[in-house]
């Protein structure tokens, strides 16, 4: 017996400690990860309000956050290898030109 | 038990998520952030979320960190170095993170009684139930995902291709 508050709670702490390396990280590819790690914070809480009203909506929702999430990384991961191949760096304070 | 395995796969998510946050090289960030998913994981099993378990570990666990991992040895990523933009984002953001989580947490721990308590098996979503209606009610979003996912697809090969 849980509360399910405490799963709230964990996945409150996930997406603050992902807001915060969103923040802080100057590396494109761990702010990335960071993105990444806050959708499954939010998933975490999908989860946990499914269980506690008893539909299986919230996980389809879950399912579908995945899909994306997949998607997204593909997708922002081939403008990475873009990014790099034309500046040479990965810091994002160096990469603040649309066109070179 | 319950309370054994939330307490021991909790910590080891704040763990992850903390190691994710403070190490300078980007590998340590994705494997850390691996154990981070695979904790959630079991936590979805806990909470009666089968498929859900099963395809965090496949879906991010498996592909997706692989991806990340692949294109970080691809493009031989060093530790990243402390700028004047870093210094300023941790004056603003640590002090606006924690006060995120402070609201965020008050609000759920005001609300526990209301929200009750989750048991070990209290309510389990087996893969027929979650089919049942992801491929009855929800059809046209499924197909439409599909289409999202063939488009990614084909922008991740054309951004990612070497310009002739």
């Amino acid at each position: 017996m849980i509360p399910i508050s405490w799963y709230l709670v964990l996945s409150a702490a996930l997406f603050s400690i992902g807001v915060g390396a969103f923040l802080i990280k100057r590396n494109i590819i761990s702010i990335f990860m960071s993105i990444e790690l806050m959708l499954n914070a939010v998933n975490l809480a999908f989860v946990a309000f499914a269980h506690h009203w008893h539909q299986v909506s919230g996980q389809i929702f879950v399912f579908f956050v995945m899909v994306v999430a997949a998607a997204e990384a593909a997708v922002g991961l081939a403008i990475i290898i873009a990014v790099f191949r034309s500046r040479e760096t990965l810091n994002v304070d160096q990469i603040n030109l649309m066109k070179l | 038990m319950h309370l054994v395995l939330f307490l021991i796969f909790a910590g080891l998510c704040l763990a992850g998520a903390l190691n994710l946050l403070f190490q300078r090289h980007p590998i340590n960030s994705a494997l850390s952030l691996i154990v981070v998913m695979t904790s959630l994981a079991v936590l979805y099993l806990l909470l009666g979320a089968e498929f859900l378990a099963l395809a965090q570990i496949i879906v991010y666990s498996g592909a997706i960190m692989v991806l990340f991992v692949f294109v970080i040895m691809l493009l031989n990523v060093g530790a990243e170095e402390r700028t004047h933009g870093s210094r300023v984002a941790y004056l603003a953001g640590i002090p606006g993170v924690l006060a995120l989580f402070a609201i965020l947490a008050s609000i759920f721990l005001s609300l526990t009684k209301n929200l009750g308590s989750a048991q070990l098996g209290g309510f389990i979503v087996s893969t027929s139930d979650l089919s049942r209606v992801l491929f009855r009610d929800l059809l046209l979003p499924f197909e439409v995902t599909s289409v999202l996912i063939l488009v990614a697809i084909l922008g991740a090969v054309v951004l990612a291709r070497k310009e002739h």
